[in-house]
């Protein structure tokens, strides 16, 4: 048992970054909410897609990069080429999509997982450590992607322990809620 | 969802049939006709003797050659964090596995079929034999693929899972290698018809158990 009594609502533009820290069940939160882990007791409702990025990239090592984000648009339901070449771009994607999967850095990962994340055009985010990896640039790309997506009537639910700058965000310390060992 | 069906579909047979790195189905298919090679040579010129045991050679060669693939079979993609990410997207784990069946069988039964030519040239069978064992192979490669895809969801995740799936294949294939190699001494059609409805059978379970196992294997 990592947490008890946890009540949360999120409306529609809103942001929370659920703080504390390393094996406190932030990443465990995220997976109840996404309903790929069973909660042990209570319920989780969420209206929408959820759209989750966390430490797995979820992309063909062996594959070209432009080939293993093709895949997803195409689950995603986007034409071929529907992802906005300038939306590469900005990730700083364009020049890498015939690399390999397995050729790139742990930060070039983690943006080709944010273009995954974008194509799905989920509703609720959770984003697991998102910053992990990334540069001071590609750190505030992603601050100014998640505020633009909480600004288009998104959610957001980022669990980190590192500073995530967005306007406007709720903190939740899971510390607050943690279930303390009872002593033997 | 005809279309999600088909983009999984693609990507399963790049990576299983022609394979990258993995070797795709020439593995299987190099494995199989290596069998039938060695065979003759271990126990001797003896015609006669390698035209009677032959067609069980081939099953037992086929059966050996489709456990090579397992381990890329499922545990990648749990690794990857697919799974998760097909969760999210609402296809369940149970169409996965479906088509991971379908995928696994393309990639290795016609090209067994088709490698079961020469092999039979190898082994000095006549073509009657030879009809049997390739209706044979077709009715049962299927429940081998079903079988195949079910060990290697439940032994993802396992330390030595790979040895593992190939000890727990080998006697759940016993059924299908029973009737299809088994069909070659009567030369019947109930064999085959046997062999068929075994194999049903595993491609039946296969989704439900495949599913439920990936899920346990995610936590």
């Amino acid at each position: 048992m990592l947490f008890s009594h946890l009540s949360l609502a999120l409306n529609a533009g809103e942001a929370l970054q659920v703080a504390g820290h390393n094996g406190i069940g932030k990443s465990s939160l995220l997976r109840i909410i996404a309903g790929l882990a069973p909660a042990f007791a209570g319920s989780v409702s969420v209206e929408g897609t959820v759209g989750l990025l966390d430490e797995l990239p979820a992309l063909d090592p062996a594959l070209p990069l432009g080939r293993a984000l093709a895949f997803w648009r195409a689950l995603d339901g986007l034409a071929e080429g529907g992802q906005a070449g300038d939306e590469l771009d900005r990730l700083g994607l364009a020049s890498l999509l015939d690399v390999p999967v397995r050729y790139l850095s742990t930060g070039q990962k983690k943006r080709a997982a944010l273009a995954r994340l974008l194509g799905q055009k989920a509703r609720v985010w959770l984003l697991d450590e998102p910053l992990n990896g990334l540069d001071g640039h590609a750190v505030e790309l992603a601050e100014t992607i998640t505020a633009q997506h909480c600004a288009a009537g998104g959610i957001a639910v980022i669990a980190s322990h590192q500073t995530f700058r967005l306007p406007a965000m709720r903190m939740l310390p899971l510390s607050d809620f943690a279930v303390r060992e009872q002593a033997a | 969802m005809n279309g999600r069906v088909f983009a999984l579909l693609r990507r399963d047979l790049a990576r299983l049939l022609l394979g990258g790195r993995g070797g795709g189905a020439m593995l299987p298919v190099l494995f199989f006709l290596s069998v039938a090679m060695l065979y003759p040579f271990a126990v001797g010129p003896d015609a006669p003797l390698l035209a009677r045991t032959g067609g069980g050679v081939i099953w037992v060669a086929a059966l050996l050659a489709a456990i090579l693939p397992l381990d890329r079979l499922v545990e990648p993609d749990i690794e990857l964090g697919m799974f998760d990410q097909w969760a999210l997207r609402g296809i369940s784990e149970e169409m996965v596995i479906a088509v991971r069946v379908i995928a696994h069988w393309l990639s290795f039964g016609p090209p067994l079929m088709l490698a079961a030519l020469p092999a039979a040239a190898l082994l000095g069978l006549d073509g009657k034999t030879l009809r049997v064992v390739e209706i044979g192979l077709l009715a049962g490669t299927p429940g081998l693929a079903a079988l195949g895809v079910t060990v290697a969801a439940l032994t993802a995740g396992l330390r030595g899972g790979a040895a593992l799936s190939g000890l727990l294949v080998i006697p759940m294939a016993v059924p299908v290698l029973i009737f299809g190699a088994g069909s070659l001494g009567t030369g019947g059609a109930s064999g085959l018809a046997l062999t068929a409805a075994a194999s049903l059978v595993l491609i039946a379970i296969a989704p439900f158990a495949g599913g439920a196992a990936v899920r346990a294997a995610r936590g």
